[in-house]
């Protein structure tokens, strides 16, 4: 055992370093570190330099653009990145639908989405959950019925994360009634700008716009947009859905928002002395971090391990998540009665949410409230519990 | 021992529970916290003609005479609906300085006007960078003449920006966190010096940032004992504590119901969620939590006007700790138990949780009444 990265891994993360200071524009990385919204264009401004120096892909096989780094590096990678302040990399196109494409899709579907992924030229966004639908998945109710050369799709999606930007969804839609639940779906890749498609909006905890319900009303989807065969839908959502838990653990941003958190507690003051000296919230933190040092190295034990991820990848999520959430709570109780005073301006422009309070306190209550979707989304904690009773635990 | 509320105080309780859930229900609330002043004139008008203004104060005063247990049953209905007319800083908070503190002229002035609803108070004692302690205290109140110019700031203060009249503490001796040499002030929210600027808090209130710049005061604007204004402060502050976990109750009796209900009616995998023993437990916990809570509030709601400083000061910071901490952990596991539903504005439970997890961040959060209550068991 020797839990020291390599030289060569050490040269890789300086070399990472230096591109990511001399290049991440200084505006969004303020956003990111001062927690403020993002517009689209901060997103895909820094998805743009990176894509430009063949770094978009970072999990992708070389073959298709992707940098073949191992998954040790594609951690430094992400750490290095989030520690700077770069904005998070929109995972929906990158991570979910792209390895989905790259297993099961058509050669022409490789050739026409695969760069547009890399050049963020199209935004996709994850047509999974419905209304009647969020845990219980396979129960899904969006119709797609064949009608010459292509489907007529409809129904509804929600919790469509940023559907509002986007120019692709890829959704789990039902070909079939007539058989098993989980063998009559289909997976569909679906133009947002098609006739019949309308987003609206759902408002979050935080008052912030992150989320819709995308209604289809007799959208014509081309025949050449079904991935791979009709029905089997469901094998190839599950195997997206491995890629998703790992992505949520975060250690990277964890760490950076321990940096931050640090930060405000030698700030803020408690009993006439910075609160970082108060020994109850020291100790607190202390505790977060040591939680964050053991995922850390949890999830580097995972990640150098050459089988890929099984339902490990399940306490990955549930830890990543209950951390960060930590995080966000901490941060919050930091400020006292300074986390009260609330005003979406300053979070989404910048500056403070009351006269007397600091810059940095106006956003970290509603980011409190709106980090409590992590334990829900992306298979609830609960049902990332479940299944680590049955897969693993084998109960 | 009798924890049963007398008939005269159940009467009342079921006439504001009424009110609450016909006139306070999640549409018309969304309303109120938009316009522009944030919380409903009509509402409070109504809360004065059925008495409840006048719930604390003396009968000398015009008041009802009422108790700390009186105070938390209408502060528990209001907690119900999630209310934000500005009752817990009018009349328990600055109503409470005045009635603490205050000569009969000066109660005169003040509370007849206050309990018919037409005159608002706040009280303004926060520092920025005080935290939670009272005794932290910058702004300074400088005699000249018979009277006294007062220049400093006040954060967050409640209900601020509509207040008539602001309960001000400010240093007339000592040192910053000296206990000596506090003194509070009346001070007029139109007089010249004082400017407030009014924002939104995150549970859906409205609070004001004070800056007085050389405000100029006659002797009379003095409130209770120069240099001696940490008492009554105190107790204004440990009353308003204690309504506040009141008004907790509610709002955890009011979130659990709702969350039961979402567990009996939502249905995942052929069954309603409630079948899945893993939130059965969950919603057990929000019960127990609801169950303790209730019980330390009783304890709170009736040692709160205690002459005995140390009973009271234990009673209340153990209230408002452990409300603190139960309450948040009921927000969070509403909010889990709800799935997608519970992050977004659609259904009043995250308006619900967002005022309980909030509760803990207003006159004193967990932490700092742990610690109270370990120096007053001491
Ligand atoms: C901010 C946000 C962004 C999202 N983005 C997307 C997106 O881009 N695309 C997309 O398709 N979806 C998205 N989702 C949807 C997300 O995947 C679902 O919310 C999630 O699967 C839970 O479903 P639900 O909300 O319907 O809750 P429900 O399934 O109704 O669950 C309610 C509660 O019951 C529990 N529960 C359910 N079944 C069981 C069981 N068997 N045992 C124990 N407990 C159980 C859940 O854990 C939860 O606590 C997003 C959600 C959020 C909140």
């Amino acid at each position: 055992m020797d839990l020291h990265y390599t030289p060569e891994e050490q040269a890789f993360r300086a070399e990472v370093r230096e591109f990511v200071r001399a290049r991440l524009p200084r505006d969004i990385s303020a956003k990111v570190l001062g927690h403020r919204r993002l517009a689209k264009d901060d997103y895909v401004r820094w998805q743009k330099i990176l894509h430009e120096r063949g770094w978009i892909a970072a999990g992708w096989p070389v073959e298709h653009g992707g940098t073949g780094w191992s998954a040790v590096q594609q951690h430094i990678f992400d750490e290095e990145c989030a520690a700077a302040g770069a904005p998070r990399l929109i995972p929906f196109g990158l991570n979910m639908v792209a390895p989905v494409i790259m297993q099961f899709g058509s050669e022409q579907q490789k050739r026409r989405y695969l760069p547009r992924i890399l050049s963020s030229e199209d935004w996709w966004c994850q047509g999974y959950s419905e209304p009647g639908s969020g845990s219980d998945l396979a129960s899904l109710k969006t119709r797609a019925v064949r009608q010459g050369d292509h489907y007529v799709v409809n129904g509804q999606k929600t919790w469509t994360t940023l559907a509002q930007y986007a120019d692709m969804i890829f959704c789990l839609v039902r070909t079939d009634s007539s058989v098993k639940p989980q063998e009559g779906i289909s997976f569909l890749l679906i133009d947002m700008h098609a006739p019949g498609v309308t987003v609206r909006p759902l408002y979050l905890y935080d008052e912030e716009h992150e989320v819709n319900e995308v209604f289809f009303d007799d959208v014509k989807v081309p025949l050449e947009n079904l991935v791979g065969s009709e029905g089997k839908g469901w094998t190839y959502a599950k195997y997206l859905l491995g890629h998703e838990r790992t992505g949520i653990t975060g250690v990277g941003a964890s760490k950076r928002e321990l940096a931050l958190l640090k930060e405000i507690a030698a700030q803020q003051a408690k009993d006439g002395r910075p609160l970082a000296a108060d020994p109850v919230f020291r100790q607190r933190l202390a505790q977060v971090e040591i939680d964050l040092l053991a995922l850390e190295m949890t999830l580097l034990r995972v990640l150098s391990s050459r089988t890929k991820p099984g339902p490990e990848a399940s306490i990955l999520k549930i830890k990543g998540t209950e951390v960060q959430q930590a995080l966000t709570e901490l941060m919050m109780d930091a400020l006292g009665p300074l986390a009260l005073p609330f005003s979406r301006t300053a979070i989404e422009e910048g500056g403070s949410a009351a006269p007397l309070a600091p810059d940095y306190a106006a956003p970290l209550a509603a980011r409190y409230f709106n980090w409590r979707k992590t334990s829900i989304y992306g298979g609830s904690n609960e049902i990332q519990r479940n299944i680590i009773a049955q897969q693993v635990l084998g109960l | 021992m009798d924890f049963t509320l007398s008939e005269e105080q159940q009467l009342f309780r079921d006439a504001l529970a009424k009110f609450v859930q016909n006139e306070y229900a999640f549409e018309a609330r969304r309303k109120i916290v938009a316009s522009a002043q944030g919380w409903s004139g009509e509402v409070w008008a109504r809360l004065a003609a059925m008495g409840a203004l006048a719930v604390p104060f003396a009968e000398a005063d015009g008041g009802l005479g009422g108790s700390g247990v009186d105070l938390m049953v209408v502060m528990q209905e209001l907690g119900r609906g999630i209310a934000v007319e500005p009752y817990l800083a009018t009349v328990v908070l600055g109503g409470g300085a005045v009635a603490a503190a205050g000569s009969p002229a000066q109660r005169q002035a003040l509370l007849p006007g206050l309990i018919a609803g037409e005159r608002q108070l706040a009280l303004a004692y926060a520092e920025p960078g005080a935290r939670h302690d009272l005794h932290d205290v910058q702004a300074s109140a400088r005699r000249e003449g018979a009277g006294y110019v007062l220049s400093g700031r006040k954060a967050t203060v409640l209900n601020g920006a509509t207040a008539d009249t602001l309960v001000v503490s400010a240093r007339t001796a000592g040192a910053r966190r000296d206990a000596q040499g506090v003194t509070l002030f009346l001070v007029a929210r139109g007089a010249q010096g004082v400017s407030l600027s009014d924002y939104r808090t995150i549970d859906g209130l409205r609070a004001a940032d004070l800056v007085l710049d050389g405000v100029r005061l006659g002797a009379d604007a003095v409130l209770g004992p120069v240099d001696g204004g940490l008492a009554p402060l105190e107790r204004a502050v440990d009353l308003g504590a204690a309504a506040l976990c009141a008004e907790a109750v509610g709002v955890i009796e009011q979130l659990n119901a709702l969350t039961l209900d979402y567990l009996r009616t939502r249905r995942q995998f052929g069954q309603p969620i409630g079948r899945f023993q893993a939130l059965q437990h969950r919603a057990v916990d929000m019960l127990v939590h609801a169950e303790q809570v209730k019980s330390i509030v009783c304890l709170a709601a009736s040692a709160a006007q205690s002459a005995d400083e140390r009973e009271r000061r234990r009673a209340v910071s153990a209230a408002k700790s452990l409300v603190g901490r139960s309450g948040r952990a009921v927000a969070k596991e509403a909010t889990q138990l709800h799935g997608g539903m519970g992050v977004t504005l659609e259904l009043p439970a995250a308006h619900y949780a967002k005022r309980l997890t909030m509760i803990d961040f207003w006159l004193g959060d967990s932490d700092w009444h742990t610690e109270r209550f370990a120096a007053a068991s001491a």
